[in-house]
């Protein structure tokens, strides 16, 4: 379950800003998922339940997904990404790293896989709030 | 925040030496050599790891003549085996499609990779780079704490122009550096080995020109038995293992 890692990622994330930060407590985790990535987002909350410690033990996990916006570098055509147009196996190639999705997605207009992901892509640490 | 910056050193705590094979220019082979070097210590009895960094233009896995691998997932992802070495490379997911990345994704790939793959216990990870001083090199010397080079050139005083602004790079940023091999020797000339030695940095072999190495592509057998594969496994014992 790759949704494990990036778990343990958000977790050490949060916990070196909760130092930064002096808190005692964590009560408030906000992440945001790229639909890019496709991170399902309840193997996410449920593996933050399980690694998380003990100055996390009353945090709540907000977990939002973000539209995935692609912007090719061609001709400035600006795309909305969808899973549904792609294979199970490039699909699963784009959970894993999703900048593979360079080998896999044309612009739409001028066929070029020079693009940009502009908005949307993985998993992004958006806010902590917790209690010094 | 990007959180998977904070794992990296955590997947790597159970790594013993993490070696970069670097060069300035490419065609020089560096693929080669860090292959070369990845199976030399692996037959020699070492847990060893591979790690095709050089995202644009991977070709380790045409060295070791690898075809998809599944690849398996605990907790992250497991680089497959192959040729008895944990094996990870862009091609895993990428297949043969050209993948066209700027900058900023190849930093963000190797992140992601870094982030993800649990190497598990190593002695070795051996990491080809991709050629220059690249955001992928930048990256890889902020991001790994215990990284350390081996520099590949030729003979070409153009290859070693930039072999020369790459250790002086590594040596501002005290990254220690192995040495540098020269690859590829028409002659006996030395006077690469006392360029190298000016720069206060350790020859570690010359390795003549095999015309026929090309027919060892794809074929580890092969490789190992290649007068390449002779020169890296002295280095090995001399300057790696020792």
């Amino acid at each position: 379950m790759h949704e494990w890692a990036l778990a343990e990622a958000i977790i050490t994330a949060a916990q070196q800003i909760a130092e930064k930060e002096k808190l005692r407590e964590i009560r408030e985790v906000t992440i945001k998922i790229g639909e890019l990535q496709q991170v399902e987002r309840e193997i996410l909350r449920f593996a933050l339940s399980q690694l998380k410690p003990a100055t996390f033990k009353n945090a709540q996990f907000h977990i939002t997904k973000a539209k995935t916006t692609l912007k090719c570098r061609v001709c400035g055509n600006t795309w909305m990404f969808s899973k549904n147009k792609l294979d199970e196996d490039t699909a699963e190639a784009i959970h894993f790293v999703p900048e593979v999705a360079h080998a896999y997605i044309k612009c739409p207009k001028c066929g070029s896989p020079d693009f940009e992901i502009t908005k949307g892509r993985g998993i992004w640490l958006e806010n902590i709030k917790g209690v010094r | 925040m990007d959180p998977r910056t904070t794992v990296i050193n955590e997947r790597l705590s159970r790594t013993g030496r993490i070696i970069a094979v670097s060069s300035g220019k490419g065609g020089v082979g560096k693929s080669l050599v860090a292959t070369t070097l990845a199976l030399t210590l692996s037959r020699k009895g070492c847990k060893v790891g591979l790690f095709d960094l050089d995202f644009t233009s991977p070709s380790t896995h045409l060295i070791m003549g690898v075809k998809n691998v599944p690849l398996k997932e605990d907790k992250g992802i497991i680089p497959p085996v192959v040729k008895g070495l944990a094996y990870m490379s862009l091609i895993h997911f990428s297949g043969d499609q050209p993948t066209p990345l700027r900058g900023a994704d190849i930093s963000s790939a190797l992140i992601e990779l870094l982030a993800v793959t649990q190497w598990g216990k190593l002695d070795f990870l051996v990491i080809d780079m991709p050629p220059g001083i690249s955001d992928a090199v930048l990256d890889l010397i902020r991001l790994v704490k215990r990284i350390e080079f081996l520099i590949v050139t030729t003979p070409s005083l153009l290859a070693f122009e930039t072999v020369k602004k790459q250790v002086r790079l590594l040596q501002d940023l005290k990254v220690p550096i192995i040495g540098v091999v020269e690859n590829m020797k028409t002659s006996n000339a030395e006077n690469i080995k006392h360029e190298t030695e000016k720069l206060g940095t350790k020859f570690l072999t010359g390795i003549p020109y095999d015309p026929e190495i090309e027919d060892a592509i794809g074929d580890v057998t092969r490789l190992l038995k290649t007068a390449l594969a002779q020169k890296i496994s002295e280095v090995v014992a001399s300057n790696i293992t020792k």
